[in-house]
């Protein structure tokens, strides 16, 4: 088995529309996910019974049935809906549906990480409560729940390959079907898995970057 | 919106297929158990090397997708001399190389938790390391890592829908072939989707349960 190097190179523009689709969809399912996330774990933690109870049956289905059939359900479904979106939109819609359930719950538990008592003297300051999850909260369980989110961002970045499926022409698809052309099948898959490897790994080290950042106020402070 | 008459005379076909589903993410949750016990205790081994080893499994096995995986698989077994291999065993496999590599962490987790006087003790009684492995550190750490075992069970079998891609039919392929072929595609996919949470559901509410249970023994 000898790599054949030149099915890569000539294919070498494919293979960076294919990488740039495959950023594009996930940061904008990434954006997507964390924005619903968020929108769900306020709900869930200051809504009335009202809101919760569909949300957690909302929360539960998601949990429990795989991104495949969610993406089946947005693009093939959709338009029975009236939603009838081009398979990158609804990708993109799909995936963050699919992550912002995992986000709300970072985000649920990095709210109740936040000592009670700060909230009561936000209140009794007369902060807002909108204030007081802008100002008191977040900057605070930012630090907390930076590796939880992480470490998702970084899962959803795997799930993009699943988007193939509704042809969407990202990386995985691009090189099976160079693959499919060529039958060079073991080189396009190789590169495949040395290009998702280095996605993951570039987003995990960023990550720990990042949570120096965030974190940075914890150590000026004195104790 | 939903043709009853059809969906019943859908639901034997999906039934069979949930079956396949079932059957695939068992045998890979039980062969990526012994992969994870075994990469498990090389991540934990005294050795540098054997750390490194078990490090660049998980690194390798988590960080591709697994569709990626098992289009691999797919593709490469038969340039490595088996052509014919069926797509359940193909399937299996992708899963549970995939699956080992999660397990693996999980279980590191529950091998440290073990006080280490015991293997202390068990050294001083005369037992080999392999004895110590499978009587004493195991069933310990199996116990303490239930809960994130019936989790690991969930993922594999919300994973296990990606397996039409090496051409076995289980439930998600087959809700797939009922809809192009009846172009009902919210009522399929939505009974599909009811289907994956018939599971996992009760499987979410199960290690829920146990992972009480362990808190409530452990505090």
């Amino acid at each position: 088995m000898i790599f054949d190097s030149s099915i890569i190179t000539d294919h070498l523009g494919d293979i960076g529309e294919g990488f740039m689709v495959t950023l594009g969809t996930w940061s904008a399912g990434v954006a997507l996910g964390l924005l619903l996330g968020l929108l769900i774990a306020v709900a869930q933690l200051f809504g009335n019974r009202l809101v919760r109870a569909p949300l957690r049956v909302f929360i539960e289905m998601i949990r429990s049935t795989p991104f495949l059939v969610q993406l089946f359900l947005v693009y093939y479904g959709g338009p029975s809906f009236g939603l009838n979106l081009d398979p990158i939109p609804a990708g993109i819609l799909g995936l963050g549906i699919y992550g912002s359930v995992y986000f709300a719950e970072i985000f649920r538990t990095g709210f109740e990480s936040v000592a009670r008592g700060q909230l009561e003297a936000a209140d009794c300051l007369g902060i807002s409560r909108l204030q007081c999850i802008m100002r008191i909260q977040i900057p605070q369980m930012l630090v907390i729940i930076l590796p939880a989110l992480v470490n998702l961002v970084t899962i959803l970045c795997k799930e993009t390959a699943v988007l193939s499926i509704i042809t969407i022409p990202e990386l995985t698809m691009v090189l099976t079907g160079i693959g499919s052309e060529t039958f060079a099948f073991v080189e396009t898959l190789l590169v495949l898995c040395i290009g998702y490897l280095l996605l993951v790994e570039a987003c995990s080290r960023l990550g720990m970057l990042l949570e120096v950042r965030v974190g940075r106020f914890m150590q000026k402070q004195p104790r | 919106m939903f043709d009853w008459p059809l969906l019943l005379k859908n639901l034997p076909l999906l039934l069979d297929s949930l079956l396949v589903t079932l059957e695939i993410s068992v045998a890979a949750l039980a062969f990526g158990f012994v992969i994870g016990v075994i990469v498990g205790s090389l991540r934990l081994s005294p050795l540098p090397l054997l750390r490194r080893l078990g490090g660049a499994y998980i690194f390798v096995f988590r960080g591709i997708p697994l569709l990626v995986q098992l289009l691999f698989i797919y593709y490469f077994l038969p340039r490595i001399g088996l052509p014919n291999v069926s797509p359940m065993v193909a399937a299996v496999i992708g899963l549970s190389l995939a699956a080992g590599a999660y397990i693996a962490e999980i279980m590191r987790g529950g091998f440290l938790a073990i006080p280490g006087g015991q293997l202390e003790a068990a050294g001083l009684l005369g037992l080999s390391s392999g004895q110590m492995l499978v009587r004493i550190r195991v069933p310990q750490a199996v116990r303490l890592t239930l809960p994130a075992l019936v989790n690991e069970m969930i993922l594999l079998i919300k994973a296990s829908s990606l397996v039409s891609v090496v051409g076995l039919a289980d439930l998600t392929r087959t809700a797939q072939n009922i809809a192009a072929s009846d172009y009902m595609f919210v009522q399929d996919y939505l009974m599909l989707a009811g289907f994956y949470c018939l599971i996992n559901i009760p499987l979410a509410f199960l290690g829920g349960q146990l992972e009480r249970h362990l808190k409530e023994r452990t505090a």
